[in-house]
């Protein structure tokens, strides 16, 4: 067979789990998944290996998250777990044991964003996240590039690494006109240190295969071309297809299939997706026999019409120009920073971050020190409706020097009381520090 | 008293227990081309002069149709496949004479595309026409549903001797296992039919009137009629008699253990829990064929007594192959066992010849005859050590799939190593050192395998899944489907599981005090549909585990 490759699968269904007992996110969500991987036998194949999830550790959370008051309590152990098989699929990658790997775990974790105090689109921790922070810390500092294919914009991913000029995050998802969180659109674009390495790309209601391979091979792959990313990770939401409960489009597991045999990459990361019966046991199967070069040309769901779930016109029109501007403004994105940053030392955010799962809100204020050399450091002042106030200063991933002096500068000036904050925060990557007064 | 007996490679070996003590033992050649020939010479010689109105009960583990498959002689079988959507059908082939026909099952057991029995009905006169006269019928998810293959097996069944049916085979999902396994099955249902057929002629007409039973590759016994319909369970029965002989001679409870048969050629090794020994997942593989065959979790390494030991660019190698006795038994090559000669862990054989053997390897690592025969006695060891502790460490590794068993799951720790097989003896106490384990090495280990048959208990296994919201409930290995109310809880399908299970027992041949139920599989769902919990999806699995039957004091009964 052609292009056989070594997949891992890291398979954590969770059985015992569930945010609430008819929630999407219940027990039951991977149960016929299991069903249909094990009777077409795919663990019997030479190559594809299944593993057991790794445990992360507290300390992989802090390493990208600010956990608010701090990240025992905003958890529980099934988040240690899918984070830890998310680990456990990159480290068979890094370690060279498998060509390719698939955490097909859960909860999972693309809307939570750099604090949490609570959790958001049923995400506690971003899984993808601190996996990334982790083979950074064990093998050295990677370009990376995430390529959200959940159908909901992936808010959480884009907030982390907004300002990290080396991991590229490309997102396509529904409208956000249409759909929660409300956002993604072309016009995020990164931070005035990383523009252009975040990329979103909305699609209409009700797009099909045909457009999301078309974005795939016109943008996703060109982008990536340029990139030269050490690794390719799909944040793989199962949520575009035709039968999901809680969105619009229409992708099905022969365009879930295509789409990861064209995107190839090293590590894929299960998210949404809550046509528990009708999608997911389909395309999990296309996926993995994408990932490990088999056949996948038969897989299909038992009502597939290919016929009733066409785009139409308008769309793939619209689709095409989309596509078209998004990759302009890839083109363009050296040319921008100047007419934002306008001669500024600091660029500042304020947001209202709403958490849907907790009925949490929180303000935010975030603060980047505008930088040629590095990601730049950032510090954050938030306050969230539990009644808790926090201040981070966070040293960018290969920070230059002066970025980390006025960081250090900043935490140790900073006054708790006068700020009215019940927590510091003070988080290095490059030297895996994390403190707290 | 109770008869064993056990066809083995070279030796078949019989016992004959009263009231669990061995009254006599024979051993004659293996007649490799007419193994029944062995079975009823060995019978004759031990049964002459006994009271065979005292026999209670028959047990055999055969070779034959293990024997049959790895030779390659079995029958041609066509295959009529109901593939559905999936794999590509060239992933599914298991030989020429495969047929994919329409028809599938979801994977709750809903008809999704039905079959059309045209198709089948040519598909099955040209494969009877090719003088093709055994089928196997496979359906996907058929565990979950088997109403399609029973309508296949209507439509053909008139024009093939025999027509195996998948879900038959296994309550587990695995469709290409059930493929393999079905299509094995077909394979050597003629072989093992007559087989049955002169046994149960040859005990009539010597008047024995005890019944009959056949070893399994699960440790376990089947009443010799009812294997018929299903002669693929009594293949690789060979490792499964060496264990529970290990069993019978050794009280094996209270601790996780290491059961070791160390021959010339191989080490067998397998995992007790607790006295019981370890399953495959699935099932067991066989010449590259993987099954849904329950059998004992086995792990055969290529060392042993007389394994070749030979110098390679200044490293020494030891095996995997066997060349020859050892050099002190006039064999050409040095082995383990002159190692051990030479060591004094043993006096078998010819010392001096011991001697020069490893001489010859001790020159070419330029060291004494003595520090090379601890390097090859040494590396053995590690050899088999390193094997058992990889096997522990697969079956800790194994993933599970809640967080409860993520977080509390059982280690498998071994206290004790059960050995036996020649080099046992020398063996041991280092064996033990390496994996931290007290040794036992169980007396009368020669009939052990014919003993373990002997004692084996029927085990059987049930699978259930039930969906209250449809009132659905399947119990795959019986082909069953029946209604249940709505309101039935997971207590309500445990019972009928274990009646069941019960029901299944004594018909493979099962006495009541041997039916010691463990339930295996646990697990029910929240059904949730539109946002609204619509009913639960109840799955159990209960099982007659493999042990010992009742009334027989665990260990040493021997000695
Ligand atoms: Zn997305
Ligand atoms: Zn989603
Ligand atoms: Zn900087």
């Amino acid at each position: 067979m052609k292009g056989l490759k070594k997949t891992g699968l890291i398979f954590f269904p969770a059985f015992d789990w569930a945010i609430s007992p008819t929630h999407p996110e219940r027990e039951e969500r991977l149960l016929y998944t299991q069903d249909q991987v094990f009777e077409e036998g795919l663990l019997d194949f030479e190559n594809i290996v299944e593993y057991k999830p790794g445990l992360a550790e507290i300390e992989d959370l802090n390493r990208i998250h600010i956990c608010v008051p701090d990240a025992k309590s905003v958890i529980t152990e099934s988040h240690l777990i899918s984070a830890g098989g998310a680990i456990t699929a990159a480290e068979k990658v890094l370690s060279g044991e498998v060509d390719n790997a698939f955490a097909l775990v859960r909860p999972p974790g693309h809307h939570a964003m750099r604090v949490v105090h609570g959790a958001r689109g049923f995400c506690n921790i971003n899984i993808e996240a601190v996996m990334i922070e982790h083979f950074r810390r064990k093998y050295g500092h990677k370009r990376v590039a995430i390529i959200d294919t959940d159908c909901h914009h992936g808010d959480g991913t884009q907030d982390i690494y907004w300002h990290d000029p080396d991991t590229l995050y490309i997102s396509i998802h529904q409208d956000g006109r249409t759909l929660y969180p409300g956002s993604g659109f072309p016009d995020e674009f990164g931070g005035p240190n990383a523009l252009g390495t975040t990329i979103n790309v909305p699609l209409p209601p009700e797009t099909s295969d045909e457009g999301f391979l078309h974005v795939l091979e016109e943008l996703i792959l060109p982008v990536i071309a340029e990139f030269k990313p050490d690794l390719v990770i799909n944040s793989a939401g199962q949520d575009n297809h035709y039968t999901d409960p809680i969105t619009n489009m229409r992708f099905s597991a022969q365009g879930y299939a295509r789409l990861n045999e064209l995107l190839n990459p090293h590590i894929a990361v299960l998210e949404g997706g809550y046509s528990i019966e009708g999608a997911l046991p389909y395309v999990n199967v296309g996926i993995i026999l994408a990932m490990a070069g088999l056949d996948y040309s038969h897989v299909r769901e038992p009502d597939y019409n290919p016929g009733s779930i066409r785009q139409s016109g308008e769309i793939t029109k619209y689709i095409r120009e989309t596509t078209k501007d998004v990759l302009g403004l890839w083109k363009k994105r050296d040319s921008f920073k100047a007419g934002i940053v306008k001669g500024a030392k600091y660029a500042r955010r304020n947001r209202n971050i709403y958490y849907d799962t907790d009925g949490i809100r929180e303000q935010q204020e975030e603060t980047v020190r505008i930088c040629d050399d590095c990601g730049g450091f950032i510090a954050i002042d938030s306050m969230a409706s539990t009644g808790n106030r926090i201040f981070a200063v966070i040293i960018p991933s290969r920070s230059c020097d002066l970025c980390r002096l006025e960081g250090e500068r900043t935490f140790g000036s900073v006054n708790k009381a006068k700020l009215g904050a019940h927590y510091l925060f003070f988080q290095d990557r490059d030297r895996d520090i994390y403190l707290v007064k | 008293m109770i008869l064993g007996i056990d066809v083995g490679g070279t030796h078949t070996d019989a016992v004959l227990l009263d009231h669990f003590q061995v009254k006599k033992k024979t051993k004659v050649p293996t007649n490799q081309l007419h193994l029944v020939l062995s079975l009823i010479g060995v019978m004759d010689e031990i049964l002459r002069g006994e009271d065979l109105a005292a026999i209670e009960r028959v047990v055999f583990s055969t070779t034959i149709c293990t024997n049959a498959i790895v030779q390659g002689k079995t029958d041609r079988v066509g295959m009529i496949v109901a593939s559905g959507p999936g794999l590509a059908p060239e992933a599914l082939r298991v030989n020429e004479d495969t047929r994919f026909v329409a028809g599938y099952m979801s994977n709750r057991g809903i008809e999704v595309a039905p079959v059309k029995k045209g198709e089948i009905a040519a598909a099955a006169s040209e494969l009877k026409g090719a003088g093709i006269g055994h089928l196997g019928v496979v359906g996907k998810f058929s565990t979950r549903n088997p109403a399609h293959e029973n309508e296949i097996g209507e439509v053909v069944r008139s024009d093939f001797r025999h027509v195996s049916l998948g879900h038959r085979m296994s309550g587990n999902l695995n469709f290409r296992r059930r493929i393999a396994t079905t299509y094995l099955n077909a394979s050597i249902f003629d072989l093992h039919s007559r087989f049955v057929g002169e046994i149960v002629d040859f005990t009539a007409r010597t008047g024995i009137e005890a019944p009959i039973y056949i070893l399994k590759a699960d440790g376990g016994t089947i009443e010799i009629r009812q294997s018929a319909d299903q002669p693929v369970q009594t293949i690789l029965s060979g490792p499964a008699a060496s264990i529970m002989g290990i069993l019978s001679l050794a009280d094996c409870s209270g601790s996780d253990a290491i059961a070791m048969d160390m021959g010339g050629t191989t080490t067998d090794i397998a995992l007790l829990a607790d006295g019981v020994p370890l399953l495959e997942p699935l099932g067991v593989t066989i010449e590259g064929h993987r099954t849904l065959i329950r059998g004992l979790k086995t792990k055969s390494i290529g060392l042993g007594g007389d394994s070749r030991v030979r110098v390679d660019k200044g490293e020494l190698c030891i095996g995997p192959r066997r060349e020859g006795p050892a050099a002190a038994l006039g064999g050409p090559w040095p082995t383990p066992t002159d190692a051990m000669i030479v060591l004094g862990l043993t006096e078998i054989g010819d010392r001096t010849k011991a001697e020069e053997a490893v001489a010859e390897i001790a020159g070419k690592m330029n060291t004494s005859v003595p520090e090379a025969a601890r390097l090859i006695f040494e590396r053995t060891c590690q050899g088999v050590a390193s094997a058992v502790k990889t096997m522990i460490e697969e079956i800790n590794n194994k993933p599970v799939y809640t967080i409860h068993e993520f977080l509390q799951g059982k280690k498998l720790a071994p206290a004790r190593l059960f050995i036996v097989g020649g080099p046992a003896a020398a063996v041991a106490p280092r064996l033990g050192e390496m994996l931290g384990c007290q040794v036992v090495i169980p007396q009368d280990a020669e009939v052990a395998n014919a003993f373990g048959a002997a004692l084996a208990r029927t085990t059987a296994e049930v699978t259930l899944l039930a969906e209250t919201e449809r009132g659905s409930l399947t119990i795959a290995e019986e082909g069953l489907q029946m209604k249940i109310p709505a309101h039935f809880t997971r207590k309500e399908i445990l019972q009928i599981g274990m009646e069941k299970l019960r029901e299944r027992a004594r018909k493979l041949g099962a006495r009541d005090a041997d039916i010691e139920i463990e339930i295996v599989e646990d697990q029910e769902f929240n059904m949730v549909r539109g946002f609204y919990a619509t009913g639960k999806n109840i799955r159990l699995k209960a099982q007659v585990k493999p042990g010992l039957i009742a009334g027989f004091g665990k260990g040493g009964a021997l000695s």
